[in-house]
């Protein structure tokens, strides 16, 4: 999984898997830390504090 | 130790087993047993779920008497090469628990590495794979008789034959400590080889023309190592999978169940894998 | 006594009703959960799996729940990407089936598995070459993208939701969910099809093996399409359950007819495809490798050429039709035949590309192993189907999981003369 595994190889295979990989994983992790520090600025900004329903 | 193996040509570790010499007498499972630390249990009548590295099957012609005529075929692990180390098993293994050495032609199982996907077993048509259904279970004191050169393996991992790796790693340690640059003939044999008391294996490098398998079998690299040797042929060999265990014998019928063939097809002529 | 957790503008059964259907579904999970426990302390001794049988039951369930299971990331990809956007009215039952069925395949994984404490070496000494690697890797990261679509369902409850935090979460996680979305497909697509592959790859398996496009056989692209294809008819199957078992309609007709639509497409054309794969398997492949239909068809009475049959017209031409014609769709007897036919039909797939993959010998001289499951593997299996309808009862109760049910089910202001008249007496409005 990282390099430093001692199977690690750097041929096509490796990076083209690993790539697709940490591409995603990056995205999904970008993507929850974007929407929790968004709701956190949201949030000290005031919004949502009253109820929408 | 790499940048001695580079001075070395690869080796091809491999057998060639004689079914017309092989009566089936079972001595080389129990030698292999043995040797290799193979659990068991009280009840060993299911085939299907005990552990036997290198088993005779049974093969008959199917005619009635006086035609009737049977073969016993030993199958260890046919050590697939498939195309450049490619076997059907190490290519499946999530965890590279499974390897195939390009020095020596053997496919290793790992075992501390093995969790128990049991995808190789899948892949193998040959069944050489073998589950540990359960934690080995020696008789009392029989585990002063175990052999110190071989890990007995834990419940949930695949194991198989390893063509007595063990005995290789002693041998070239020897070689090494003798001056010798590459491991004798006579030095590195399995346990079945030697146990069979019908001298139907032979064992040795497929790639050094003074061995006595690479004489019987005669492999030829232009043609996928098929068999010169009219007698010998290949389990499953249309597969691809491009085993390092010869069979040889002289009877037809022997031959032809050594793989698929449809109706029209003749022994021994087929098209060409196409993978 | 929950009330002020059901959301408002819909009724539920009462807590004690509800509860009793939890205890006994409950029964069933604590089955299932002490197979699992036999099976992890004592081994896969429990499991009447064998070395012929190393892919047994266990294996075909988590292949036919990651396939139906399909629902999430089509649906996902079709209202997101694609812009379907009548099917935000069904969408969140889509997740939450999709997330049912993912934990519960990799719940499955971790019992099949001989050594389950070393689980993880899959990922640390992952073989990238091997299949299944891929399907571990995308399995587990699809499985996050459905606990991230599913979280926000959770902050909508109606105590949750009144955490201005969480309720910005809430709202930023919609505003994204089409990233989400798309990297599901992504994922989707890989995992599918490496669950594909895992048979397909086989060239030691005449049966199962196939030609392909690269490194993927065919397989790889078949079990993608089907998955997107019969997926969405499990979202169905489910949804018209629960609108049988909750008495209520749930998704209005024009949603499902257009769910059922763009399935009864998907399965018409993954048939053709199939029908392709399996001409060219049955007369190019096998016989290159010295098999023939025959060999594979005529061994044992429970794989004979009925399962062939079964599958692509029983589970694929049939329901496809039915689905494709709009009167027989708008019909709902036939189209719950249809989407009940395609579910049973990729079950049938999965089943052919792990069990009988199995069963067919290679070598001549072998014969045919067949097998049946020991108590331990059926309880297992079961387990999920109790944790899942566990999930579903929660979420359904606390969870405002089906948008127009307010709407189609409406509450008058004086509830309790309603319920003498109209409802069953077992049903009352949530005090909102």
């Amino acid at each position: 999984m990282f390099p430093f595994s001692f199977e690690w190889i750097w041929d096509a295979g490796h990076m083209v898997f690993h790539g697709g990989l940490w591409y995603a994983l990056n995205i999904i992790g970008i993507g929850i830390t974007y929407c929790i520090i968004k709701a956190a600025v949201d949030t000290i900004k005031g919004k949502g504090s009253h109820d929408h329903h | 130790m790499k940048h001695e193996q580079q001075h070395n040509p690869p080796m091809k570790y491999g057998m060639a087993i004689d079914l017309d010499k092989c009566t089936g007498c079972g001595a080389c499972m129990v030698a292999c047993m043995s040797e290799n630390n193979v659990p068991f249990k009280t009840d060993e009548s299911n085939k299907l779920d005990s552990i036997t590295w290198i088993r005779v099957y049974k093969l008959t012609n199917g005619k009635s008497f006086p035609d009737t005529d049977i073969c016993y075929l030993p199958r260890p692990c046919q050590h697939c090469e498939g195309h450049g180390g490619h076997s059907p098993c190490v290519s499946v293994c999530p965890a590279t628990a499974t390897d195939y050495s390009h020095e020596t032609g053997i496919v290793s199982q790992i075992y501390t590495r093995c969790f128990g996907c049991r995808y190789c077993m899948a892949a193998c048509p040959y069944h050489a794979r073998y589950f540990n259904w359960w934690d080995p279970v020696w008789p009392d004191g029989m585990e002063k008789y175990l052999s110190p050169n071989v890990s007995p393996r834990m419940r949930g991992v695949v194991e198989k034959c390893s063509f007595c790796f063990h005995r290789y790693q002693q041998a070239k340690n020897k070689a090494y400590l003798n001056g010798e640059r590459r491991v004798p003939e006579a030095a590195y044999q399995t346990a079945c080889t030697q146990a069979c008391p019908a001298g139907a294996i032979v064992f040795g490098d497929l790639n050094n023309p003074e061995h006595k398998v690479h004489q019987i079998v005669q492999p030829d690299p232009h043609n996928g190592n098929r068999s010169k040797n009219p007698r010998a042929f290949r389990l499953l060999e249309r597969l691809g999978t491009n085993t390092k265990v010869y069979y040889l014998s002289s009877r037809e019928w022997v031959r032809r169940a050594g793989d698929n063939y449809l109706a029209h097809e003749t022994t021994g002529h087929v098209s060409k894998p196409h993978h | 006594m929950d009330s002020a957790l059901i959301p408002k503008g819909v009724k539920r059964c009462p807590l004690w009703q509800f509860l009793l259907g939890l205890g006994i579904v409950g029964v069933v999970l604590a089955w299932g959960v002490y197979a699992m426990l036999l099976c992890w302390f004592k081994g896969l001794n429990q499991t009447n799996m064998n070395d012929y049988y190393g892919f047994a039951l266990w294996i075909w369930a988590d292949l036919a729940v990651i396939a139906v299971g399909g629902g999430a990331f089509f649906s996902g990809l079709l209202k997101y990407i694609i812009g379907k956007d009548e099917l935000k009215y069904i969408i969140n039952y889509a997740v939450l089936i999709g997330f049912i069925c993912y934990s519960s395949a990799l719940l499955i994984l971790a019992i099949d598995i001989g050594q389950p404490l070393r689980g993880w070496f899959i990922f640390w000494h992952a073989n990238v070459h091997s299949m299944l690697t891929e399907v571990a890797f995308c399995l587990s990261c699809y499985f996050s993208v459905l606990t991230i679509e599913y979280i926000p369902l959770i902050l909508e409850n109606r105590q949750i939701d009144r955490v201005p935090f969480f309720h910005n979460l809430s709202h930023n996680m919609h505003e994204t969910m089409a990233v989400f979305a798309a990297t599901g497909a992504f994922l989707s697509f890989f995992h599918q099809g490496s669950l594909g592959g895992v048979a397909g790859v086989l060239f030691g398996r005449p049966f199962s093996f196939r030609e392909g496009l690269l490194i993927w056989p065919w397989t790889f692209f078949l079990f993608t399409w089907s998955a997107a294809a019969y997926g969405p008819c499990f979202t169905l199957l489910i949804t018209w359950i629960t609108e049988k078992v909750t008495r209520k309609k749930l998704v209005k007709d024009n949603v499902v007819e257009l769910l059922a639509k763009i399935s009864g497409w998907m399965i018409f054309t993954y048939t053709i495809a199939k029908i392709f794969d399996t001409t060219r398997w049955a007369n190019i492949t096998a016989p290159g490798l010295g098999q023939t239909l025959a060999d594979f068809y005529t061994g044992t009475a429970m794989y004979g050429y009925w399962i062939l049959f079964a599958e692509i017209v029983l589970g694929g031409l049939v329901p496809a039709i039915i689905l494709i014609s709009a009167p027989l769709r708008k019909n709902p007897v036939w189209r719950v035949t249809a989407i009940i036919l395609a579910v049973m039909g990729v079950s049938l797939n999965r089943w052919v590309m792990v069990l009988q993959v199995m069963a067919v010998p290679v070598m001549p001289f072998d014969k045919w192993a067949l097998y049946y499951p020991s108590w331990q593997e059926v309880a297992t299996t079961i387990l999920p189907v109790a944790y899942g309808i566990i999930l579903i009862m929660i979420s359904y109760r606390y969870l405002p999981i089906f948008p127009q049910e307010a709407e189609l089910n409406p509450i008058d202001d004086e509830p309790a003369v309603v319920a003498e008249i109209n409802t069953p007496a077992d049903l009352e409005p949530a005090q909102a």
